[in-house]
């Protein structure tokens, strides 16, 4: 069931010459205006002449890289019959695959690092491998990073990093906060809040994070002093940040959804998800979109701008025990009580694979390793050929008595970092990560200046909450017109039962000096949900009416035919 | 077993000493960054705001003259020099840096009617309705000398006398004859005090004169019987003549397709023609409420100002139908004569309250030095912003302007009454046989027919 209201703000409605253009041209243009068409190294950078097979594979290699800039296949212009657009439209197409072909020959001078892998020599398998042999073959300062935290009187441990992958934040279940610098492996502070804490989010940069403490949730600074208490959001089991809009997403006790913008403080939505308690959320990376596992085996996925789920499937017999996103958002991992864990593609929303694994938690790396935990085992499973058909790759058991709590891949690292019951480990995993990181986007070896500018840049570009939805290339299509679709009286009906539970949830404010009876709050209650109701009601009754009216324009087919000269007219 | 793990050494990724800049690294793959419409959309939002914010239109005012300014010249040679005619018979140069007059030119009894500078920039020729065109000596050296003494006069070089009064004047691109309007069509020679040649077609007043940038001896010229005129100095034989509903006031070739002109017209619109194919229009530019009186490419080739005698200067695009840009301002009365500057950032407009106006080609253009980095996030600003344009809200903030209510009030009128007009016409063709009324197209309805 699937519930789409589109915000027109983000769709033209005319059909100038402009909107054509946009609409038809499925892909953008990269995000390098800068770059120049006319550099130098696109002349010079000659394939070597080799033998006919190499320059196949050479070819093969280059029309990939050119087809991942390009963002999907080139406009159709057979359609377009204004001459002078169409002339604009194939000056548009072919400076896009200029600047594609660009990009993917400069790749090679513009990307220093090579990815990390791993391979089996022999009747070797890879996922037989152990850490301490790959600790023996890498460097010291990769090996460096293979390491286990032992701290167990307080808690099993939740892990967070932040987006560039140079700080972590610990958070163990008796109050433990900790922040770390995870390339000198310094502990930047640590402090103890002496309450349960849940879970630890990272906001926008490092110097942010919020904990999930057992009544409210807080939000602390670097330092450790506490910044903010959002009371609103109640005892919260699960705290997500959204980048690009700058909402903290909480899921709490009671099952409710809460989306609250960090710059100003807003509280921007908040639903009641109806499905009970659930501590499964995971924000997909591609669109923005907040997915919750319920028990009873449902995954439903929200924006903040609607009361009802974007989509409800149903994707295990029993409890979802965990979601899992891959960066490119079109992969979802689901893991059920079952002992499966399936992958599902998100465009048609059908299972592509099932493995048989346990998985109490799941995570994609950047490039696409799933990793899966349970008990104190950890299985790495990898797509070899790209076809999306995940198989073993590597394991790691660790000491009996630990039980895994949540796995998490550090971005542009080969590292896995593991949070369990008695502290938290790190481990090395070959070709998990994004070995060139853009400056622009995520700075491992950032400045505290560079961390200022993109701070204000990033706030600039700040995404109104309205942007989410499932597929976000839609932005700047032009809406066809649709004849009315008009939405079912099922969705009608949800719709007001929605309406409804939010005006149930006003809180009043308390009146004192005797004015605060039982009777009054009780009438002002039902004010307010009759309130909520009255729209659809007045929707229904100008239905009848229409209807009526319609039916009342018919009195010629009624009317015996002696008395058809008599029937009034309508002047056309 | 083969194994390698990312590792990254901090001396390849930070810079060596505090003086050197900063390592940036760019990835450009898409998977990295998620939501880029988006954000993209959000870009142009902000950049059409900006540009809003930023849009401060008018440079300054040149004040001086005593009557309203006929007409205008530009001394292709120098950038800051303008030359403007006035109707006492007041001619003055004006420094646009510093809106000074430069130097008076006083000679002529009537209003001066037409200025014109020749290519090398050595010769100001000017007519008036007193039956006599002046040449003037202005290269370089004449005027840095007057730089000196403002108020400073010169003196004609010649002064010729015809029979009749002059309409307009322009001199030929390449060469050493003048044009001149009036009864009849005059070529001059500069040393010469009477016409070399004289063309004449119909047996109503030129009005207005331009010769071709790129062929020097193809002229365009419009007349009182609401026709425009094209004319070939080898021949010595009028051309093509192609007759409208309704006057010419202006003509200005485009300098980079120097086949096509522009004719600004007396009922609102501006019409672009093709030279060797005069029966259709190219474009309709329609924006003005009322009759167009000059109007002057940009040097670029790809917009046009026009000034208006509804009291504003408006910039098109050369093959645009509506105004990209538009300028007014309470003190602004009739504008009678525009020019675009030949660095293509300025438009001047002189009218009928005594002033010349600077105005900014672009509006929120950031003038002086533009450092490398800053020019390169306008232009991506711009780009972002052109991407988006038709969205409903980036619309609304990029097509805004304020327009005089007297403006504004016409505007609307004559879209209702076109509107109107659309209305009768579709329903007599709704209401009559298929087929027996033709829909003139609008490039050939303001034609009325077209004489070899």
């Amino acid at each position: 069931m699937r519930a789409t209201a589109q915000d027109p703000r983000f769709y033209s409605y005319s059909l100038p010459a402009s909107a054509i253009a946009a609409s038809i041209l499925k892909f953008q243009q990269p995000n390098f205006t800068r770059l120049r068409l006319s550099w130098g190294l696109s002349s010079k950078a000659k394939p070597p002449v080799t033998m006919g097979a190499k320059k196949e594979n050479s070819d093969d290699e280059m029309d990939e890289k050119v087809k991942k800039y390009l963002r999907g296949d080139a406009a159709n212009l057979e359609g377009v019959k204004d001459k002078k657009l169409k002339g604009q439209l194939a000056v548009r197409e072919d400076l896009y695959g200029k600047s594609a072909k660009t990009a993917a020959k400069i790749e090679k001078w513009l990307l220093p690092s090579e990815g990390g892998y791993l391979e089996a020599e022999g009747i070797e398998k890879t996922w037989r491998i152990k850490q301490e042999s790959i600790a023996r073959e890498v460097d010291i300062l990769s090996s460096r990073n293979q390491y286990d935290i032992v701290l167990p009187e307080l808690g099993p441990y939740t892990l967070d990093f932040t987006s560039n992958g140079r700080y972590m934040a610990a958070a163990g279940r008796k109050g433990h906060l900790a922040i770390v610098d995870m390339k000198t492996l310094n502990l930047i502070k640590e402090i103890q809040v002496r309450e349960t804490v849940r879970d630890v989010a990272y906001l926008h940069n490092e110097l942010f994070f919020a904990a999930a403490q057992k009544k409210y949730t807080y939000i602390y600074n670097r330092e450790g002093t506490e910044l903010h208490c959002l009371k609103e959001h109640g005892p919260v089991l699960r705290l997500q940040f959204l980048k690009n809009h700058f909402l903290l997403a909480s899921i709490n006790k009671f099952g409710q959804l809460r989306y609250q913008d960090v710059t100003m403080g807003e509280m921007i939505g908040n639903f009641r998800t109806g499905l009970g308690r659930t501590d499964v959320m995971q924000v997909n990376p591609f669109n923005g979109v907040v997915a919750l596992g319920h028990s009873s085996g449902t995954v439903t996925m929200w924006k903040p701008t609607s009361s009802v789920p974007l989509v409800k499937m149903l994707c295990h017999p029993g409890p979802v025990s965990s979601l899992a996103f891959h960066p490119n958002g079109h992969l979802m991992a689901t893991s059920g009580r079952e002992n499966k864990i399936k992958i599902w593609d998100l465009r048609k929303f059908e299972v592509i694979q099932t493995l048989p694994c346990h998985a109490k938690t799941l995570n994609f790396s950047q490039k696409g390793l799933l990793a899966a935990g349970t008990g104190s085992f950890i299985q790495i499973l990898a797509d070899f050929s790209g076809s999306q058909n995940y198989s073993s790759y590597m394991t790691h058991s660790m000491a009996k008595g630990y039980q895994v709590g949540k796995v998490l891949f550090r971005p542009y690292e080969d590292i896995l970092g593991i949070g369990h019951s008695m502290g938290w480990s790190s481990i090395l995993i070959p070709g998990s990560g994004e070995p060139n990181f853009d400056s622009w986007v995520a700075n491992p070896f950032e400045t505290s200046k560079q961390r200022r500018e993109k701070e204000v840049h990033s706030l600039l570009d700040k995404l109104p909450p309205e942007t989410i939805m499932l597929d976000p290339t839609k932005v700047g299509t032009v809406r066809v017109p649709q004849k009315k679709e008009k939405p079912t009286k099922k969705d009608i009906e949800a719709e007001m039962e929605a309406a409804i539970e939010t005006a149930k949830d006003t809180e009043f404010k308390k009146k004192t000096k005797g004015r605060n009876k039982p009777s009054k709050r009780a009438t002002k209650r039902r004010e307010m949900i009759d309130k909520a109701k009255r729209p659809f009601l007045e929707q229904q009754t100008q239905e009848h009416e229409t209807s009526r009216k319609k039916q009342k324009t018919n009195p010629e087919t009624e009317m015996p035919k002696s008395l058809q000269r008599f029937v009034r007219q309508k002047a056309t | 077993m083969k194994v390698k793990v990312i590792s990254r050494s901090t001396d390849e990724f930070t810079r060596e000493r505090s003086q050197d800049l900063q390592r940036v690294f760019r990835n450009f793959d898409p998977t990295l960054r998620s939501q880029e419409k988006a954000v993209e959309y959000v870009r142009a939002l902000n950049a059409a705001k900006l540009d809003k914010i930023f849009a401060r239109p008018f440079v300054g005012a040149m004040d001086g003259h005593r009557d309203s300014i006929k007409c205008m010249a530009k001394n292709p040679n120098y950038l800051k020099a303008i030359f403007s005619g006035s109707d006492d018979g007041d001619i003055r140069l004006w420094d646009m840096a510093s809106r000074r007059t430069v130097c008076q030119f006083p000679g002529h009894q009537g209003a001066v009617q037409g200025l014109t500078v020749s290519t090398d920039g050595s010769i100001l020729v000017s007519c008036g309705s007193d039956c006599t065109v002046r040449l003037w000596n202005v290269s370089d050296a004449n005027l840095a000398d007057s730089d000196n003494l403002s108020d400073n006069s010169a003196k004609p070089q010649a002064v010729y006398v015809w029979k009749n009064a002059f309409r307009a004047v322009d001199h030929q691109w390449d060469g050493d004859l003048f044009a001149t309007a009036g009864a009849q069509v005059d070529i001059w020679n500069h040393n010469r005090s009477q016409p070399v040649n004289t063309f004449d077609w119909g047996s109503d007043t030129t009005i207005s004169i331009r010769f071709n940038p790129g062929e020097p001896n193809i002229l365009a010229t419009s007349a009182n019987d609401r026709s425009i005129t094209l004319y070939d100095l080898r021949m010595s034989s009028p051309a093509r003549k192609v007759i409208m509903r309704t006057k010419t006031n202006s003509i200005a070739w485009n300098p980079m397709e120097p086949m096509n002109f522009t004719a600004a017209n007396e009922d609102c619109n501006c019409y672009s023609y093709d030279a060797r194919k005069l029966e259709e229009a190219k474009c309709v530019h329609k924006d003005h409420v009322s009759a167009v009186m000059d109007i002057d490419f940009s040097p670029t080739g790809r917009e046009f100002v026009t000034g208006s005698y509804d009291r504003t200067v408006r910039i098109f695009q050369y093959n645009g139908g509506h105004s990209r840009e538009i300028y007014h301002t309470k003190r602004m009365q009739r504008v009678f004569c525009v020019k675009y500057s030949c660095d293509a950032s300025y438009v001047i407009s002189g009218s009928d309250d005594t002033n010349l106006r600077l105005w900014k080609a672009k509006a929120s253009e950031q003038l002086g030095v533009v450092l490398p980095r800053e020019r390169k996030k306008h232009e991506y600003l711009e780009a972002v912003k052109n991407r988006y344009k038709h969205l409903p809200e980036v619309k609304r903030i990029v097509r805004h302007r304020h327009l005089p209510k007297p403006v504004y009030k016409a505007a609307n009128l004559r879209r209702t009454m076109i509107e109107a007009e659309r209305r009768k016409e579709q329903r007599r063709k709704a209401h009559s046989a298929p087929g027996s009324i033709v829909t003139e197209p609008v490039r050939k309805r303001r034609i009325i027919k077209e004489v070899e």
